[in-house]
C-alpha cells in the first residue's frame, strides 16, 4: 500500500547523518530528499546519486566560449578594422595570437562560469523569490534532514531511525 | 620497511655506468682546434638542408644576432612605420607581411647585416670566418658541459621540489599526504649528493674549466680588454665568481640543513610521546619557505638566467621553480606508484594519487602562465634586449620550444582534467612522462641557447648526462627509503591521511 506519508529524521551532526544514510540504504528504505545546512562531503555517493554532469557542461561551455571570442576578436581586430599596435599590423589572426590569448581564456572562463551557474540553478528550480523548499527552518542552521518514504510498518520505520541516532523523528502526510 | 631490490638497484648502476661512459665519450669527441669545428661544419654543409649548414658560410651565426640586436633598433624603427603606411591597403600587403612576429623581423635585420657585411666587410671576409670558427668551437667545446649541467641543475632541483611540497604540508599542516612523508623524505635525500655535485661543476665553471657563464670570461669587466662589456661590468657588484659561489653555498647549505633536521624530527616524532617534534617541524617548515622563496628567486638568477647575463626577466624565479615543483610533484607520483606496486604503502589509496595528480594539472597550468606572461610581454614590447631572448629560442630551437609547451601545457590539461582519469595509475603515469620530459626540455632551453647555441644536438652527451643523474637518484632514493618505516606512524595527522576518501 503506497501512502503520501514520509518520515523526517533530524540530525545535529553530518558524520551521524552519513552512518544513517549508509544504514537506510542498507535496510532499502527510499531516502527522497536530504536537507543540511552546508555541503556534506561525499553525501552524494552515500546516498546512491548520479553523478553529476555539470563538469561536462561546463567544459563544452568553455569551448562555446573559446570560439566565441577567437570568432569575435578576429573580426574586431582582423577583418573589421585592423590596427598596427606597437608595431604588431593585424594582418592574420595567427600572427597577433599572442595578444589575444588573455582575451580568448578570459571569455572562455566567464562563459563556463555563468553559464554553468545558469545550468544549475535552472536544474535545481531555483529563482529570484521562489519559496523555500525546506521542511524544517532548523536546516538552514544546524540540523541535517532526511526525508524517506514510508512503506509498511510505520512503527517499525519510527524506531528504526530513532537507532539511527536522529534527534527528532516525525511522520508526515505529504500532499 | 622497505627493501632496495637487487634488479632496481642493478639498473641504477647500469644507468650511472652508461651515464658516465656517455659523458667521457662526449669530453673526448668534443672538437679541439678550429680545423675540427670546420671539418664539422664542412660535415654538415654536405648533409644539404640542415639549418646549421646554411649559416655555416655566413660570416654571422644566428647565436651572434645576440651582439647584433643592439643596432636592430636602427632598421626596426622604418620597418614600422612602413606598415603603418601600409595598413590602409591592408589585402595587397597580406601576402608579404606574414612577418609581423619576433622571429622574422630579426631574420630581416639579419639580411640587412649580411647583406650590409657583404658589402663593407668582404675583405675583412676572412678574419671573421676564422673568428666563427673560433665561436662554434667554444660552442661545441661547451655543449658536453651544457649536457651535464642541465642534466645535474634539473635532478637537483626535482628533489628540491619535492622538499617544497613536503615543507608546506607541515606549514599548512596538511591532512592528507602525511602517508607520503617517507616518500617524499626519500626522494629529498637525493638533495645532499645532488648539491654536492652541483656545486663541483659551479666551481669548476668559475675556474674557467668551461664557458658555460659568459659574465665569468676573461676581460669583460676591463674597460681595456677587447672582451669589454659594458652591461656585465655594471653587474660585477652582482656577478663576480667569488660571490656568486658564496651565494651558491648559502643557498645549498640552507636548504640541506632545513632537509636535514625536517627528517631527523621526523623520524623521532615515530616514537615520541607528545607531539613536540612535530610542532618543531612545523615553525620549521614555515621558516624554511620563507628562506626558500627568496633564496630560489636568486638562485635561478644565478644558476640559470646568468648564462644570458645581458637578458633579465621579473619573474624568472617563479618560472624556474613552477618548473621544478610540477616535475617534483610528478616524480612523489611515481615513486609512490612504484611502491604502491610492489605492495608497499597499504593506507595509500586512489584519493592520495587523485591529489597528486591534480596538483600535476595544476602546477601545470600554473607554468604555462608564467611561461606565457613572460613570453608575451616581450613578444609585444618587442626591446631587443629582453626578445632577444625569444628570437634565439625561436629561431634555432623552434621544436623544443614549441614542443614544450605542448608537453607541458596541452597534453597535461588535455590527460589530466578528466577527475575519474587522475585516479588511473596508467593514466596519471603517461601524463608524468610526458611532464617530467618536457619539463626537461624546459631548462634545455633555458641553458642551451645561451652555451652552445645553433649547435645544439640531443645526442649523447645529453643523454648520458640524463642516464647518468637519473641512475644516481634512484640508487640514492630507494636507499634512503630502505633506512626507515614508510609510515609516519605517529604524526598526529596520520589517522586523518590513511582515511582520507574523496
Amino acid at each position: 500500500m503506497s501512502t503520501n506519508k514520509v518520515i523526517h529524521a533530524i540530525y545535529n551532526d553530518d558524520d551521524i547523518l552519513m552512518d544513517a544514510v549508509k544504514a537506510s540504504r542498507a535496510a532499502h528504505h527510499h531516502i527522497e530528499e536530504i536537507y543540511t545546512p552546508f555541503p556534506v562531503h561525499g553525501l552524494d555517493k552515500a546516498m546512491g546519486l548520479a553523478p553529476t554532469r555539470i563538469a561536462i557542461a561546463s567544459f563544452l561551455y568553455g569551448v562555446v566560449g573559446l570560439t566565441v571570442a577567437a570568432n569575435l576578436l578576429n573580426y574586431m581586430m582582423i577583418v573589421d578594422w585592423p590596427q598596427d599596435i606597437g608595431g604588431k599590423p593585424s594582418f592574420a589572426f595567427y600572427q597577433n595570437m599572442p595578444a589575444f590569448v588573455p582575451i580568448l581564456f578570459e571569455l572562455t572562463v566567464f562563459f563556463a562560469a555563468h553559464l554553468m551557474v545558469i545550468t544549475f540553478y535552472l536544474r535545481s528550480k531555483l529563482w529570484p523569490f521562489k519559496q523555500a523548499e525546506n521542511p524544517d527552518v532548523r536546516t538552514t542552521d544546524d540540523h541535517f534532514l532526511m526525508e524517506v518514504a514510508v512503506s509498511g510498518n510505520e512503527e517499525d520505520m519510527v524506531s528504526f531511525f530513532k537507532n539511527t541516532g536522529a534527534v527528532e523523528v516525525k511522520v508526515i502526510d505529504k500532499h | 620497511m622497505y627493501t632496495f631490490s637487487n634488479k632496481l638497484k642493478t639498473f641504477a648502476f647500469v644507468l650511472m655506468a652508461l651515464g658516465l661512459l656517455g659523458i667521457a665519450y662526449g669530453f673526448l669527441t668534443a672538437p679541439k682546434t678550429t680545423q675540427d669545428v670546420e671539418k664539422i661544419l664542412a660535415e654538415s654543409h654536405h648533409d644539404g638542408g640542415h639549418h646549421t649548414a646554411a649559416t655555416a658560410h655566413e660570416v654571422a651565426p644566428a647565436t651572434e644576432a645576440h651582439h647584433e640586436v643592439a643596432d636592430t633598433v636602427a632598421h626596426e624603427a622604418p620597418k614600422s612605420e612602413a606598415h603603418t603606411v601600409a595598413a590602409d591597403s591592408v589585402k595587397t600587403v597580406e601576402a608579404d607581411s606574414t612577418k609581423a612576429v619576433v622571429a622574422p623581423v630579426a631574420e630581416e635585420n639579419h639580411h640587412d647585416a649580411h647583406a650590409a657585411k657583404a658589402d663593407t666587410h668582404e675583405a675583412d671576409a676572412h678574419k671573421e670566418h676564422e673568428k666563427h670558427l673560433e665561436h662554434v668551437l667554444h660552442q661545441l667545446q661547451n655543449k658536453p658541459w651544457a649536457a651535464l649541467y642541465v642534466a645535474c641543475i634539473f635532478f637537483l632541483l626535482i628533489s628540491m621540489g619535492v622538499l617544497v611540497f613536503y615543507a608546506i604540508q607541515w606549514a599548512a599542516q596538511a591532512g592528507w599526504s602525511p602517508v607520503l612523508f617517507r616518500v617524499m623524505e626519500g626522494i629529498t635525500a637525493y638533495l645532499l649528493p645532488g648539491s654536492i655535485i652541483f656545486f663541483v661543476l659551479l666551481v669548476l665553471s668559475g675556474m674557467h674549466m668551461n664557458h658555460l657563464f659568459a659574465w665569468m670570461a676573461e676581460g669583460v669587466t676591463d674597460p681595456k680588454s677587447e672582451n669589454y662589456d659594458a652591461i656585465i661590468a655594471g653587474k660585477a657588484g652582482f656577478l663576480n665568481v667569488p660571490f656568486f659561489l658564496i651565494r651558491a653555498a648559502v643557498f645549498l647549505a640552507g636548504w640541506n640543513l632545513y632537509r636535514y633536521f625536517s627528517r631527523k624530527n621526523s623520524l623521532a616524532q615515530d616514537d615520541a610521546t607528545d607531539d613536540s617534534f612535530y610542532k618543531k617541524n612545523f615553525k620549521m617548515a614555515a621558516g624554511f619557505l620563507a628562506f626558500f622563496i627568496v633564496t630560489e628567486s636568486i638562485a635561478s638568477w644565478d644558476w640559470v638566467m646568468s648564462v644570458d647575463p645581458h637578458w633579465y626577466s621579473t619573474l624568472f624565479g617563479w618560472y624556474v621553480f613552477a618548473s621544478f615543483f610540477v616535475s617534483g610533484i610528478t616524480t612523489i607520483a611515481f615513486v609512490t606508484l612504484y611502491l604502491k606496486s610492489k605492495g608497499y604503502l597499504e593506507y595509500v589509496n586512489t584519493s592520495h594519487i587523485h591529489d597528486l595528480a591534480k596538483f600535476m594539472f595544476g602546477i601545470s597550468v600554473f607554468w604555462t602562465y608564467l611561461w606565457f606572461s613572460q613570453f608575451m610581454l616581450m613578444w609585444y614590447s618587442n626591446i631587443p634586449e629582453e626578445v632577444t631572448y625569444f628570437v634565439t629560442r625561436i629561431e634555432d630551437f623552434k621544436l623544443p620550444f614549441f614542443g614544450m609547451v605542448v608537453m607541458n601545457f596541452v597534453l597535461p590539461i588535455l590527460i589530466l582534467i578528466n577527475t575519474d582519469f587522475k585516479r588511473l595509475t596508467w593514466v596519471v603515469v603517461m601524463a608524468g612522462i610526458i611532464i617530467l620530459t618536457g619539463h626537461y626540455i624546459d631548462f634545455f632551453n633555458m641553458i642551451m641557447p645561451a652555451t652552445v647555441g645553433d649547435q645544439w644536438f640531443i645526442g649523447v652527451s645529453e643523454i648520458s648526462a640524463l642516464l647518468f643523474f637519473f641512475g644516481l637518484f634512484i640508487f640514492v632514493v630507494f636507499t634512503a627509503l630502505t633506512k626507515s618505516p614508510l609510515l609516519a606512524k605517529r604524526n598526529p595527522l596520520i589517522e586523518e591521511s590513511k582515511h582520507f576518501h574523496y
